[in-house]
């Protein structure tokens, strides 16, 4: 049994992404005690499946790693994984939250040895990669994952490969029989930091996310990039593994659209301009990357990312919403049809692989978080009074970049923060 | 240049786009278009017409009042709902073209001999004859429309189908000289009569 010691004293984070982490590290590192919930195997969320940030180009894993030291020194931090808040009662400064924890097969005794992925055969799609590669059943996450520790798939449970598992352990670290089990403990404030995730891009039927092979979405690509990826950093083809040398970028994939998402998710439209960075850093001169947009909103300064982007030669910019995707069935490269707003030309252009600036939605919807909360149409939680002790924080909140994510996270830190002083004054 | 025509013209000067606005159907909507291109990349008939949906919605609102309104663009259209369905601002597309195409048709602006707009007429005219369209009398105008001998061989060639209609009852020769109408003709008109009042009121028209 899994045992959680908190007061109503307590700041409940929920989500262990970068808005997360840094809600609990900014609240912990101020004196108060922090219970961070994250569904996930591991910390990092969809910073660490990045392969690297915009502006400055740089690799994520360098501030994770920050992060997860400050989180590994912090004894105030309590670290929940494969766990889910089912359900959150009370008001400010009186809350028991619920919070299901599902069996991960693996104890603490783990010591990432890796004996337990040699002794098994069976392969499971892997979601750190958006199941565009596989790993082994009893698998590390990822290379930096915190907790340090492996998993079990659950469908090698009860299974002869199970027990292959069990025997290959010298550290008595695989528990087969562990159960879901249930905790409830107290916290005074909560911290909804459950981020974000890509919309889903078989939704928008005209561009064929779900026919055509070389339609990809730009989480995706962003994993391609990745020496960590399924390509160990080959921006390949995935229809026959040719090298990506003309690729497409289709902005506004879902977002801006009321068939869609409604909002403006804001980081695509930087997103793709960091990626034709990698498109030139893989392939040089030879690589060409085309922009398909409405308008580029590279958000406040940013815009000088823009113009560099744009002054490569190699870069080209189309001002126009993709009508539709077409596949040539025998090279399987894509068309792409529409016009173009300048000058109205009917286009109908050949490209190796497309990328789907996919839009931003909330992972958990306003509607879906159970508990009383204000959100907005698109299910962002919105900073209104009637939350109580509930902030939301990061992605939950905004479609936000890892940098205002990060400001978003600590702003909802120093609220918690608040209504934990005003617990203890009373209390005395 | 009808009197309805100077009247517009003199009541919206240079303000295009809130004429559209006042008088053509679902107008109001042409100022949301954000030029994403979406409808033009859907239309099916996207080569055959000289300017599609988005850059008419451009050419309202930078005033290009006379080459929108004698375009046979929106004339073209199909009705097949592609842009309606794609718009990312839920812009009735289909619905402005088609209110454009009568608000031209109204001022006598819009181009003549254009096949769609000469149909339309004569549907119009054959069914608020009797209140009841004869399909006979219509099929046969639109047969004769381009002079009597290509309406003999239009008739021609559509023999076997005429006479499988007969055959099956669904087509009788009598309705030519004696066309069967509603109940109540006058009350019909009436209103009719009644109907375009109130829509010439609503979008400004009455003088």
């Amino acid at each position: 049994m899994t045992e959680v010691v908190a007061t109503n004293e307590t700041i409940l984070v929920v989500g262990g992404g970068i808005s997360g982490m840094t809600a609990a590290l900014e609240a912990a590192e101020c004196g108060k005690d922090v219970v961070l919930v994250e569904k996930n195997s591991h910390l990092g969320g969809r910073v660490s499946m990045l392969y690297r940030y915009f502006p400055k180009m740089c690799h994520p894993s360098c501030g994770l790693e920050i992060n997860l030291r400050r989180i590994k020194g912090n004894r105030r931090i309590r670290v929940l994984t494969m766990a889910e808040v089912t359900g959150i009662s009370g008001s400010a400064g009186d809350y028991t939250a619920s919070v299901k924890i599902s069996p991960r097969f693996v104890n603490e005794k783990c010591t990432a040895c890796g004996a337990c992925t040699d002794a098994v055969e069976t392969e499971v799609p892997n979601p750190f990669n958006y199941n565009l590669n596989k790993v082994k059943a009893a698998y590390l996450p990822s290379a930096m994952a915190y907790p340090q520790r492996y998993v079990l798939d659950p469908s090698l449970v009860g299974t002869a490969e199970g027990e292959k598992a069990k025997a290959a352990c010298k550290y008595d670290a695989i528990d087969l029989g562990m159960q879901e089990e249930t905790v409830q403990f107290k916290a005074g404030a909560v911290v909804w930091a459950t981020g974000w995730q890509p919309y889903d891009a078989a939704k928008i039927q005209p561009y064929g996310y779900d026919r055509f092979d070389n339609v990809i979405t730009s989480v995706e690509f962003e994993r391609l990039a990745d020496p960590h990826g399924p390509t160990g950093g080959k921006i390949q083809r995935p229809s026959d593994g040719r090298e990506a040398k003309n690729v497409a970028f289709i902005q506004c994939a879902g977002s801006r659209d009321e068939n869609h998402l409604r909002h403006c998710s804001r980081i695509c439209c930087m997103a793709s301009l960091k990626q034709t960075n990698y498109v030139r850093e893989a392939y040089g001169d030879e690589g060409n990357s085309t922009v398909y947009y409405i308008d580029i909103r590279a958000i406040d300064r940013f815009e000088d990312f823009y113009q560099k982007v744009k002054a490569d030669p190699n870069v080209a910019f189309v001002k126009s919403k993709v009508a539709k995707i077409v596949e040539d069935e025998k090279t399987k490269d894509v068309i792409l049809h529409g016009v173009d707003t300048e000058g109205y030309h009917r286009y109908a252009n050949q490209h190796d692989l497309v990328v789907l600036a996919v839009g931003m939605e909330p992972s958990v919807k306003g509607a879906n978080i159970p508990a009383e909360i204000v959100a907005d149409s698109s299910g962002f939680i919105e900073a209104d009074p009637a939350n109580g002790g509930l902030f939301g924080a990061g992605c939950a909140s905004n479609p936000l970049d890892v940098n205002r994510a990060v400001q978003s996270a600590t702003a909802s830190a120093l609220r918690a923060i608040q209504v934990i002083n005003r617990v203890a004054r009373v209390e005395g | 240049m009808s009197e309805a025509n100077t009247q517009a013209v003199e009541k919206y000067r240079n303000n295009f786009l809130k004429e559209v606005e006042e008088r053509v159907e679902e107008g109001e909507w042409v100022k949301m278009c954000m030029q994403c291109g979406v409808c033009s990349g859907s239309c099916p008939f996207g080569p055959h017409w000289a300017h599609p949906p988005q850059e008419i919605f451009m050419m309202i609102r930078a005033g290009k009042r006379d080459e929108v309104l004698t375009s046979d663009s929106m004339w073209m259209c199909t009705s097949c709902y592609n842009c309606i369905v794609r718009c990312p601002r839920k812009l009735p597309i289909t619905h402005i073209m088609h209110g454009l195409a009568n608000y031209a048709h109204r001022l006598g602006l819009a181009p003549k001999g254009q096949p769609t707009r000469e149909f339309g007429k004569m549907f119009w005219n054959n069914l608020v004859a009797t209140g009841r369209v004869n399909e006979l009398k219509l099929s046969l105008s639109l047969y004769f429309k381009d002079g009597f001998s290509q309406g003999i061989k239009n008739a021609m060639a559509m023999k076997d189908v005429g006479l499988g209609m007969l055959k099956a009852k669904r087509l009788n020769p009598f309705e030519l000289f004696s066309p069967h109408g509603c109940k109540d003709r006058k009350g019909i008109h009436a209103m009719l009569k009644k109907a375009r009042e109130i829509e010439d009121r609503r979008k400004h028209l009455t003088s």
